[in-house]
């Protein structure tokens, strides 16, 4: 790096640029062209559409500088979707090229790129899909089910997920500039290192992942802060809905454990850009203890993710199955038992690191321990459904279709946990089957069980229930086709991360496997056209009640969508199930009384301090020292500017609160 | 009421899925026990003692766990289809949702099996411990004291294996035999990035890393050629770092031994250092003779003239250090950048420092590993790229 900073012999294009040219903008990659095309065309549509409709005023107004939770809920889980389709763009080149690429056949992607894209895919899943799908569920339905009128801290909120998208874009921008990382999702050194990757690959993971990661934290600390200050009167703890429950322990973790992210990122990032020798393999670093800093915060990442979708298929099974969760006391020990254990198993991720064999079996059995609260959930919502009467709308379907993948996922999870099982099987298309079946048929189920279960109380009107259907059978089938086969594969031996076979009679396997992915994606079209064809029908498809369920939570008491304030009066609690203990005890909307309503007042300081980064990131990552500092100083000065802005809250006038009240009493009376 | 007409909707809807369902297990359960039977598990087959102690607890634990799943599952498709909205003859009881024996039940049955499961994980983790000498070559076989174990020090480099056979003083690229029935000892370790040693067949993985020496026992059982390879990610040449492993009778291994002594050339540090660069799809190579103490100079780090060995370096340090003068040393201390110092791409690098267009499909002769060791000359094997005028990477490290 200090070479770079020798001013003696000036070399205007690298002061200007770095080590950017315009040799590293891959034109001549006919994959890359194709999508660039269509990412241009695309946005070239989206951006005259803003403007056609004059959607830029409100766009900005209403949304980006929007400190309501609601709006960045929403926002969060559109970056999930549309990052969804990359990562799976991502899927399908790796299943495409491992179903072709046999003998002397070479597929079409060489290793140089097929490495990026597996890099890439690990990534884009776990930290711009599944991530912002949980914070994005977890903003919008947490407030709404403590009966709170927003999160503790607003503008954090907005900046929080500003900065997720900051991180998104760094990565993004690494497609059509440069190239990405081929260090793994992990980014394990000493092939991360400096001096076996060099070139701005691995950059661009760390300044992505390290932008998102800020975001991801304070989205962490606010809600904790919200979950644990802002519950309605007579909430006390073991009456929170066990989402919310779920939702503190995800956040809690995030706080504990994302900072070592941060950390170990720290240190890489020093041996790349300062030379340090914290985790080379010469000068005393040590590449292991990367592997123990960078698993200890991410076993507890996969406990981040799956404990909200747990608490969505709490919801989900006791709105539909008209009953009260059985056992929820045992429900909330569960999760708080999984939170602490999470801490207490990372090295379970590589036993072939040979720790001996008392710490791997340490290991091995804390890590088997998780799966006892973790059955005692999957019991509770089964004797949930006994007894109850089912209505199997598509958040149950998600459900069931959960509950029957997942513990074939846990089963073989519990497996690897056996040390000298995890020794014929580890880094194996075992390995691969079994996390995708926890993160598919866990998590990404419970996302798509949780949109289906709150859209209507967003956006007033249910999803379409063919469309949805279309997506679950797809998503179910095509999941089983893509990874069974690979448990087999596993198997035989085959490893993971390989872009090219010779033994030809795995092919058959793997084609499979690449016609589930082809399902998996007529999934996400199907996901993709249940959304328009909902929006076209939203009239037949109207929720008036607020309450289309039969819904158990404070967030079925309001309107659907809320209004701004979410709850004209803050509701008192006395039970679990508050809603649905409101609605047994003849509960009658109060009609007068309205006074004005205290909110925070939008701020574009998010939107600001976010694009920065992506300068800063980009800076630092092609060398461009200049622009490094000055966005640095940027950042460093807006954000002490809005210290200053004493211009934060504002009240909603009592009249409007009435108008908007005597509106919902005329549309529920209009029901009646 | 809007309700009742919603329940038989439901209710014919319910009844589809659920056919459906059960039409869709048999659709997949049918053709994955046709092609079970026609592949080759190796997993499940394992040749060699150890990886057939693993297999067989694979089989137990599964079994275990079956005992758990097999009923959740079954429980969870009768409860979704018994309980369904449409079937009014089922109990309905909105207030149930507390049962203290239940509730021990639930607890308690998958606290006994993972006790059961993790007595089995703590007794075979310490009899599987890859480090732990074997006591038996095959059940109720055990080791004898005279029996003296084949050792092989495996080599992960950039994308090939190379094996040392200290008792023989051989060594074989891409290429390993061990008599049937003999005990082996490995030591493994890398040149450059961390890789894993797998043979599948034989018995289950360890890593290979820089600058560090693990050990494997294992045993092979059955005469034949298996399969061995890295598991672990490497960059480039990864997919192909790949070799065979030949099992063989007494006979077969001496007359292997003799063929690589007659056909071998000489390993000498200079040969491994042209060797141990990274390159790709390595055919197979055999050594008559390895330099004295490579093994060795490969795990601490000074295979490369004048570079400092760690355990030199250690030894300093176990006797307080160098203090101010340790600076000199650390030139001789680096070792991870000889690659990059000699031009050669290294295994991860990315824009602008591979000196190639972002992505490009490589065209024959393009990726400089790929053309081989013809010349000692390292520099002939830099390539200049199309922004080699801008900073690579390599330069912002010195």
């Amino acid at each position: 790096m200090f070479s770079n900073l020798d001013f003696t012999n000036l070399d205007l294009q690298k002061l200007v640029f770095g080590r950017l040219s315009l040799a590293d903008i891959p034109y001549h990659e006919p994959i890359l062209l194709v999508t660039f095309s269509v990412v241009a065309l695309g946005g070239l549509v989206v951006l005259g559409a803003i403007t056609y409709f004059r959607f830029w005023g409100p766009l900005w107004r209403d949304w980006m500088t929007s400190v309501d939770h609601k709006k960045i809920g929403i926002m969060y889980i559109i970056l999930a979707l549309v990052m969804l389709l990359r990562g799976f763009a991502d899927a399908i080149m790796m299943i495409t090229q491992k179903a072709v690429a046999f003998g002397p056949s070479e597929g079409y992607l060489p290793p140089h790129h097929y490495d990026q894209i597996f890099t890439a895919h690990g990534v884009i899943m776990i930290f711009f899909v599944a991530m912002p799908f949980v914070t994005g569920l977890m903003n919008y339905v947490v407030p709404l089910q403590i009966g709170a009128r927003d999160v503790s801290f607003p503008f954090l909120n907005n900046f929080s997920f500003w900065m997720t998208v900051a991180g998104a874009v760094i990565t993004m921008i690494s497609l059509f500039v440069g190239e990405f990382s081929r260090a793994t999702w992990l980014g394990y050194p000493p092939l991360s290192g400096a001096d076996m990757s060099p070139g701005v690959g691995v950059d661009y993971w760390i300044w992505g992942l390290q932008i998102a990661g800020v975001g991801t934290l304070l989205s962490g600390i606010n809600l904790v802060a919200t979950i644990v200050k802002m519950r309605a009167p007579g909430m006390t703890m073991m009456k929170l809905p066990v989402f919310v429950w779920t939702s503190l322990c995800t956040n809690v973790l995030i706080v504990a454990a994302f900072p070592i992210l941060t950390a170990v990122l720290v240190l890489l990032s020093l041996d790349r850009y300062v030379g340090t020798h914290f985790f080379t393999n010469d000068l005393g670093g040590n590449p292991m203890m990367y592997f123990n800093l960078i698993w200890i915060w991410g076993h507890p990442e996969v406990y981040i993710l799956i404990l909200p979708a747990f608490g969505i298929f709490s919801e989900v099974t006791s709105t539909y199955c008209g009953k009260r969760l059985f056992g929820y006391a045992s429900m909330v020990y569960a999760t708080v038992v999984i939170t602490i254990l999470s801490y207490l198993v990372w090295l379970h991720h590589f036993f072939t690191m040979g720790s001996g064999a008392n710490v791997n079996s340490f290991f091995g059995i804390t890590t088997m321990i998780i799966s006892i609260p973790t059955g005692a959930k999957i019991f509770n919502w089964l004797f949930t459904m006994y007894r109850g009467r089912i209505r199997f709308e598509l958040p149950m379907l998600w459900t069931v279709g959960f509950m029957v993948t997942f513990v074939i996922g846990g089963m073989t999870g519990v497996l690897l946990a056996v040390p000298p099982a995890d020794f014929v099987l580890h880094n194996s298309l075992f390995l691969v089957a079994h996390f995708h079946n926890v993160i598919i048929g866990g998590v990404l189920f419970g996302m798509f069980a949780g949109v289906n279960y709150w859209f209507p109380k967003a956006f007033g009107f249910k999803l379409d229930p063919f469309w949805g259907k279309m997506s679950f059978w797809c998503w179910l089938v095509g999941f089983y086709l893509v990874f069974m086969p690979l448990y087999v594969l596993g198997l035989m031996g085959v490893t993971r991360r390989t872009q090219h076979f010779d033994d030809p009679t795995l092919q058959p396997w793997f084609i499979v496997a690449a016609c589930g992915a082809v399902l998996i994606l007529c999934g996400i079209l199907s996901l993709l056209v249940q959304i328009v064809v909902s929006i076209r029908n939203r009239e037949a498809l109207r929720d008036t009640t607020g309450d289309p369920w039969g819904g158990r939570t404070l967030e079925w008491s309001t309107s659907s969508p809320p209004p701004d304030y979410n709850f004209a009066f803050t509701p008192v609690v006395h039970d679990l199930d508050a809603w649905y203990d409101m609605k047994n005890r003849g509960y009658a909307r109060p009609l007068g009384g309205f006074k004005p309503i205290h909110m925070p007042k939008n701020t574009g300081t998010g939107v600001i301090l976010g694009g920065l980064s992506v300068a800063f990131g980009f800076a630092m990552i092609w060398y461009i020292w200049w622009l490094a500092a000055l966005s640095f100083a940027a950042i460093f000065i807006v954000s002490i500017v809005h210290t200053f802005n004493y211009n934060r809250d504002f009240y909603i006038p009592a009249d409007a609160v009435v108008r908007a009240e005597n509106e919902r009493t005329a549309v529920l009376a209009g029901r009646v | 009421m809007s309700i009742a007409a919603a329940t038989s909707a439901l209710r014919a809807r319910a009844q589809r899925l659920a056919a459906r369902a059960g039409l869709l297990r048999a659709a997949l359960v049918l053709p994955l026990t046709g092609l079970l039977a026609g592949c080759n598990l190796v997993v499940m087959s394992p040749s060699g003692d150890v990886a057939m102690q693993q297999r067989n607890l694979v089989i137990a634990s599964t079994g275990l766990m079956l005992l758990i799943i097999v009923p959740v599952i079954i429980l969870t498709l009768i409860f979704a289809w018994h309980y369904r909205s449409s079937n009014k003859a089922a109990v309905y009881d909105p207030d149930w949702h507390h049962s203290t024996q239940l509730e021990v039940v639930i607890w308690s049955v998958p606290l006994v099996i993972i006790i059961a499961l993790g007595a089995l994980t703590w007794i075979s983790t310490h009899t599987l411990d890859p480090y732990r000498p074997l006591s038996r070559i095959a059940p109720g076989q055990p080791v004898s004291a005279e029996t003296k174990p084949l050792e092989v020090q495996a080599v992960a480099l950039d994308w090939k294996w190379l094996f040392f056979y200290p008792e023989y003083g051989i060594a074989t690229v891409n290429e390993l035999a061990a008599p049937v029935d003999r005990p082996i000892n490995f030591k493994i370790t890398a040149s450059s990035v961390m890789n894993t040693f797998y043979v599948p067949a034989l018995a289950g993985m360890v890593y290979a890393m820089p600058g560090m020496e693990m050990k494997l026992h294992a045993v092979i059982n059955k005469a034949g050629v298996y399969e061995g390879l890295s598991a672990q990610y490497s960059g480039s040449g990864f997919s192909r770092m790949t070799f065979k492993f030949h099992g063989l009778d007494q006979g077969g291994f001496e007359a292997w031994v003799a063929k690589v002594k007659a056909e071998g050339k000489d390993l000498s540090r200079e040969a491994y250092l042209d060797l141990e660069k990274p390159s790709e799809r390595e055919p197979v190579r055999y050594y008559a003779s390895a330099a004295d103490g490579l093994f060795s100079r490969i795990v601490n780090m000074c295979a490369l003239p004048g570079k400092m060995c760690m355990s030199e370096m250690m030894k300093i340090d176990a006797a307080g250090g160098a203090g101010v003068h340790s600076h000199e040393n650390r030139e001789r201390l680096r070792y991870d950048n000889r690659h990059i110092q000699q031009g050669d791409e290294a295994p991860g690098a990315t824009t602008p420092a591979t000196g190639r267009a972002p992505r490009s499909e490589p065209r024959p002769g393009d990726t400089p590993p790929a053309s081989g060791h013809g010349g000692h000359d390292h520099h002939e094997q830099s390539k200049p790229g199309p922004n080699d005028s801008l900073a690579p990477a390599q330069r912002s490290n010195n």
